[in-house]
């Protein structure tokens, strides 16, 4: 098997910043909260990617900001993924009236754009990090939903899952051995994507201040932070929007990959 | 009845009974969620005899269902209620934030569709040749940049490394519209850039997939120029999908709209929004909410709409 | 004139596949073979799936489908060598010199387009006629071709017509521009026998009065021997035999050819009427939601070890009987009798043994087996759900169940994806035998393979029978394999049973109108056979 090279590379970056956040305490030099510089400072052998607005180091909030967003992307899509790929199963397995219920609220989720819910749902919450990861977690559970539910009801109606209702097998056997092993690889692609989406959503909400609060770093709080020294020609802004978009570009060349595989597998029939 | 004329009526239907579940869930469903409007505009410290006044006053001891009814009877009429913060009229602090941000939704929307539609085409008819691939890889970068990211870089690039746009975004009563349509220039480029690159994907996989037809082979067997198969064969069949598409990312755009007035400190809905979430000005929240909300609906119902009337077998019935 | 109208020497078609999880690789479609087709004749090019001809038809007009490169030869249509022309050339000739007749004339037409456009749009892009000319010779070809109001059926969209009235819209498509040369590739395959017979008449009629030269693509020689001159027969992207069509069907030379002539007289002898295994008495059901029965009163009896052959056309509710005696339908009103017990309506109240005895096999062995699952796995389930076999006691069974369907040995580990399909349906057949059954529902378990793999596992199946004594209901719309497996037959059209008996009976006349006119409809394998049908047709509807 080859692998292209854009998705090595995807898989390259995705790791590294995997690595990052896992060991930000160990990788950062200096503490998340520290003041050590002066404001905006250039990089320098002291402060490799420079200072940022009250003269922290640039380089260990990129870092500890690694850590914090990956951290509440990644708890959120597994959250979203978890609640809305077995709820998608059982309604498509299940079919009647709890596939219509089911479908139905998602329905009506889904008719309003997840940011406006989020603002709608933060005006009132209070703001941690927990209510946050189940926000996003159960806003996002719907597209998985959706997806999961497509997917089983498709293989649901292949005959070898008739076969097996026809040989006597109980629901658990139908689900966990004829129709996951199936429904695995779009799964695992869509899960890329979620996550993505994760990141991007928690970084805009800590952007419009509703977010993770500081003095927690992530990204999308410090772009914030240091946004009004690009009108001086300070970049520190850039910095975080950068790392922001290099996680979801690695992260989409990965779930790319493994899309195009799935329908190349899908497509594929020997003899 | 014409079978389309139902199917019709049947859609409109189900989106106006939507926007009346979306209105009680924003209303309802925010009532449940943990937390005290009467505590929230009081602060911590406040006396338990100070709240129960403030609930009294503001009816908040009425059943929800009640409160709801009157909400929603009110804004039919036209009334959205008093901001907790300031007291001010809601329904007048929209009217002309609303006009900002269509303003802004409209410029853009007027610039991505038409050049999301030429991209499209043009990457479909090159699909898996150079322009077909130049143009997916920049359009997977835009895609992962969310809308506030995307607009940071806009600015360092149009006022810092070519200084030729203001980083803020103000309009004003009174200005005329050819100075609107400068302030708004940057703003409106990230709204195309974070748009363009979903409709034009959307739009390239639509294209494909009609030109992967079968009638689309007959219509090449006959010797057709292949801009007589693209223009009548191939076109009738990729309005629906692409009209679409179109519509389903001005619902996008929606989104986008009030990330960007933030950034730019654009005077309208967006930030109105954003700003009172932050100070948990529930009826505020709840009016906005419902607005884009209902936006948004339409826009999905529109494109449904166009999908039925583009489709002949739904036009000329058996 | 001294020229062909088309000669092709030494073609070779290569392509480009892609297997899953591997680099792309190069594969030959077409191994050099030479054509030459005079003006006005007919040629057949017969062979099975993979064989190449439609490969080969569409190269009279340059034109390779999905990343199809004709990579080697000549191809020469009226005198002038068109493979390596440009595209402007070919455009010129395509809807012109050349036309084609696909499979699927539903998929061929433009979904948002009036038929009559389409019909004449190469005539006119051409510039061969004026709109009016062009109007009235596809009303002519309309009406030569037996459609119904020729005046105004080319006002309709193309879903508002039948599916073989489509395929007739699109003959006069092709007719329409005077070309020299039609690509018929399968035109009536995917329609129902009865139907198939109208079409083939009228595009036999067609050709012969419009002098048009053909090619005629298909896999069924008894179609094709009805209305070609002379038969390419094709295997594996090269020829295996090329002949007047009276010398191929009759006295073929090359073995290939033989054992595809003599595939249809598989012939088998009724057995004796025995006690019923399995009753069906009033059935009648419908679909939820809907408002007509697809079952109406049917009443059949399957005896121990034999097979009862439910024959009938797309719609007449033959599946639907299938899924009702397996209980996945449950019925509204009758009952089904197995083994001496009456069985639950629906599948939730059936016992353990009540599924085990009754085993289903399916026409598309594809999706019938879990593409996850080993074969191994596949049959092995039914061993240790029904009789908790586990570990070598299980794949002693599965091998000795390979080795019944004739696979031998180191298939256990093998998936669904590396079986040719011939083989997919012995492991569909492994799987149900493992339960033990005392019946198997095979629901048209022969039509997706070709003819030869068919007979195979046909030859199969009856062998089985008088291994193990099992009893088929055996679901097809093929009565050459009726003929070749059924003890007794059930006709069904409509949702009920038209007429039903021991298998000479039923194929004995007097026959009801219905049966007749199935009967008829299946081609022989007779030059002049389709003639002496319409002929008879014709009187009889004279004489009524």
């Amino acid at each position: 098997m080859r692998i292209p090279i854009s998705a090595l590379i995807g898989l390259v970056l995705t790791g590294t910043f995997l690595f990052v956040a896992i060991f930000a305490q160990w990788i950062a030099p200096y503490p998340i909260r520290d003041v050590s510089g002066g404001q905006w400072e250039g990089p320098s052998a002291q402060f490799w990617l420079g200072t940022d607005t009250i003269g922290r180091d640039i380089l260990s909030r990129l870092i500890y900001g690694a850590q914090i967003t990956i951290f509440v992307a990644l708890a959120s899509s597994v959250l979203a993924f978890s609640l809305g790929a077995f709820l998608g199963f059982l309604a498509a397995v299940k079919g009647g009236w709890i596939d219509q219920v089911l479908s139905r609220i998602v329905d009506l989720v889904m008719a309003v754009p997840s940011l406006i819910v989020a603002l709608v749902m933060l005006s009132v919450l209070p703001l941690n990090l927990t209510v946050l990861i189940l926000v996003m977690g159960v806003l996002d559970s719907t597209r998985v939903f959706r997806l999961s539910r497509a997917v089983a009801a498709d293989i649901a109606v292949m005959d070898y899952v008739e076969a097996a209702k026809l040989r006597g097998e109980k629901g658990t056997w139908v689900i966990f051995r004829e129709i996951l092993p199936n429904a695995l690889s779009p799964l695992v692609a869509e899960f890329g994507l979620r996550f993505i989406f994760a990141v991007l959503f928690i970084s805009t909400l800590s952007f419009l201040g509703l977010g993770i609060q500081p003095p927690l770093a992530d990204w999308g709080g410090m772009v914030k932070e240091n946004k009004d020294g690009l009108i001086y020609g300070k970049s520190a802004a850039l910095l975080p929007a950068a790392a922001i978009a290099a996680l979801a570009i690695s992260v989409n060349l990965v779930a790319d990959w493994i899309l195009t595989r799935t329908s190349s597998l899908k497509g594929g029939r020997g003899g | 009845m014409h079978p389309i004329l139902k199917l019709l009526v049947q859609r409109i239907a189900l989106g106006l009974l939507l926007l009346l579940a979306v209105s009680a869930v924003i209303f309802l469903g925010v009532e449940a969620l943990p937390g005290d409007t009467a505590q929230a505009i009081l602060g911590q410290q406040a006396t338990p005899e100070a709240l129960a006044n403030l609930r009294e006053k503001m009816g908040l001891n009425e059943p929800p269902l009640t409160r709801y009814f009157q909400w929603l009877g009110g804004i039919l009429t036209g009334d959205l209620g008093k901001a907790l913060t300031n007291g001010a009229d809601i329904a007048q602090s929209i009217g002309q934030r609303l006009g900002n941000t269509l303003f802004l939704a409209g410029c853009a929307a007027a610039i991505s569709v038409p050049l999301a539609i030429l991209l499209g085409l043009t990457a479909a008819r090159h699909a898996g040749k150079w322009p077909d691939k130049v143009i997916s890889g920049i359009t997977l970068t835009t895609i992962s940049l969310p809308e506030f990211v995307a607009a940071y870089f806009v600015i360092y690039i149009f006022t810092q490394l070519i200084p030729i746009f203001q980083p803020v975004a103000m309009v004003f009563p009174g200005m005329t519209f050819w100075a609107k349509l400068n302030a708004v220039a940057l703003p409106v480029i990230v709204l195309v850039l974070v748009v363009l690159a979903h409709m034009m994907r959307m739009t390239r996989a639509a294209i494909l997939n009609v030109m992967q037809s079968a009638y689309i082979e007959t219509a090449e067997l006959k010797g057709l120029s292949p801009m007589t198969v693209i223009w009548r064969h191939a076109f009738p069949n990729a309005i629906a999908p692409v009209v679409s598409v179109v519509m389903l990312n001005m619902a996008y755009l929606v989104v986008g709209v009030v990330v960007v007035e933030v950034v730019f400190g654009y005077n309208a809905l967006g930030q109105y929004l954003v700003d009172h979430v932050t100070k948990r000005d529930l009826p505020v929240v709840q009016a906005v909410g419902l607005i884009f909300a209902a936006v948004y609906i339409f826009l999905n119902m529109l494109a449904d709409i166009i999908g039925i009337l583009a489709n002949p077998r739904l036009r000329h019935p058996k | 004139m001294a020229d062909p109208l088309l000669q092709i020497k030494g073609l070779v078609i290569e392509a480009t596949s892609y297997p899953p999880g591997e680099p792309p690789k190069e594969v030959t479609l077409v191994h050099g073979v030479d054509l030459t087709l005079a003006r006005g004749r007919v040629l057949g090019l017969i062979g099975e799936s993979g064989a190449g001809k439609s490969t080969i038809g569409l190269s009279a007009m340059a034109y390779g489908r999905g990343g199809v490169r004709l990579t080697g030869g000549t191809i020469h249509l009226n005198g002038r060598e068109i493979r390596l022309a440009d595209a402007k050339a070919l455009r010129a000739l395509r809807g012109r010199e050349v036309t084609y007749v696909s499979q699927s004339a539903a998929a061929s037409f433009n979904p948002a387009r009036q038929i009559m456009e389409q019909v004449i749009e190469s005539s006119l892009s051409h510039g061969l006629m004026t709109k009016p000319e062009a109007e009235a010779r596809a009303v002519a070809l309309f009406r030569k071709l037996g459609l119904p109001n020729p005046e105004s059926i080319g006002k309709r969209y193309p879903h508002q017509v039948s599916g073989g009235q489509l395929q007739r819209c699109m003959t006069a498509m092709a007719l329409c521009p005077k070309p020299d040369l039609v690509i018929f590739d399968e035109p009536t395959t995917a329609l129902d026998v009865t139907t198939q017979i109208d079409v083939l008449a009228a595009i036999k009629e067609a050709i012969r009065d419009t002098h048009v030269a053909a090619l005629y693509i298909t896999h069924d020689l008894a179609v094709v021997a009805q209305v070609a001159d002379d038969i390419m027969v094709l295997r594996h992207g090269r020829m295996v035999e090329l002949g007047e069509t009276g010398q191929i069907i009759h006295r073929p030379t090359q073995d290939y050819t033989k054992a595809l002539v003599s595939v249809r007289s598989l012939d088998h002898v009724e057995k004796a009427p025995a006690p019923p295994i399995l009753q069906v008495q009033n059935l009648t059901a419908r679909y939820r939601g809907t408002n007509f029965d697809v079952l109406k009163n049917v009443s059949v009896d399957l005896p121990v070890g034999q097979t009862l052959a439910v024959v009938g056309e797309s719609g007449s509710g033959k599946s639907t009987l299938a899924r009702a005696i397996t209980g996945l339908l449950p019925p509204s009103a009758g009952r089904i009798t197995f083994a001496g017990r009456q069985l639950s309506a629906d599948l939730a109240g059936r016992t353990k043994d009540d599924l085990r005895e009754i085993q289903m096999i399916y026409q598309m062995a594809d999706t019938a087996m879990n593409p996850r699952q080993t074969v191994g796995t596949i049959i092995g389930r039914p061993l240790e759900f029904y009789f908790g076999l586990k570990g070598e006691a299980r794949d002693r069974r599965v091998q000795e169940l390979l080795d019944q369907i004739e696979m031998g040995k180191g298939f256990a580990d093998r998936f669904p994806a590396e079986l040719s399909g011939g083989q997919k349906q012995r492991v569909c057949i492994a799987r149900a035998l493992a339960a033990n059954p005392k019946l198997i529902i095979c629901d048209e378990v022969t039509s997706a393979l070709d003819p030869l793999v068919a007979d195979g596992i046909l030859k199969l199946l009856l062998n089985l029978q008088a291994e193990a004594g099992v009893a088929y209901l055996f679901i097809t719309h093929d009565l050459a394999t009726v003929k070749a497996i059924a003890d007794k037959i059930a006709v069904m059209f409509k949702g009920a049973v038209v007429r039903y008996g021991q298998k000479t009976d039923v194929l004995t006349p007097p026959f009801d109108d219905y049966t007749d006119l199935l009967l008829s409809s299946v081609p022989e394998m007779e030059q002049g056979w389709l003639e002496q049908v319409i002929a008879h047709r014709k009187m009889e509807s004279a004489g009524n």
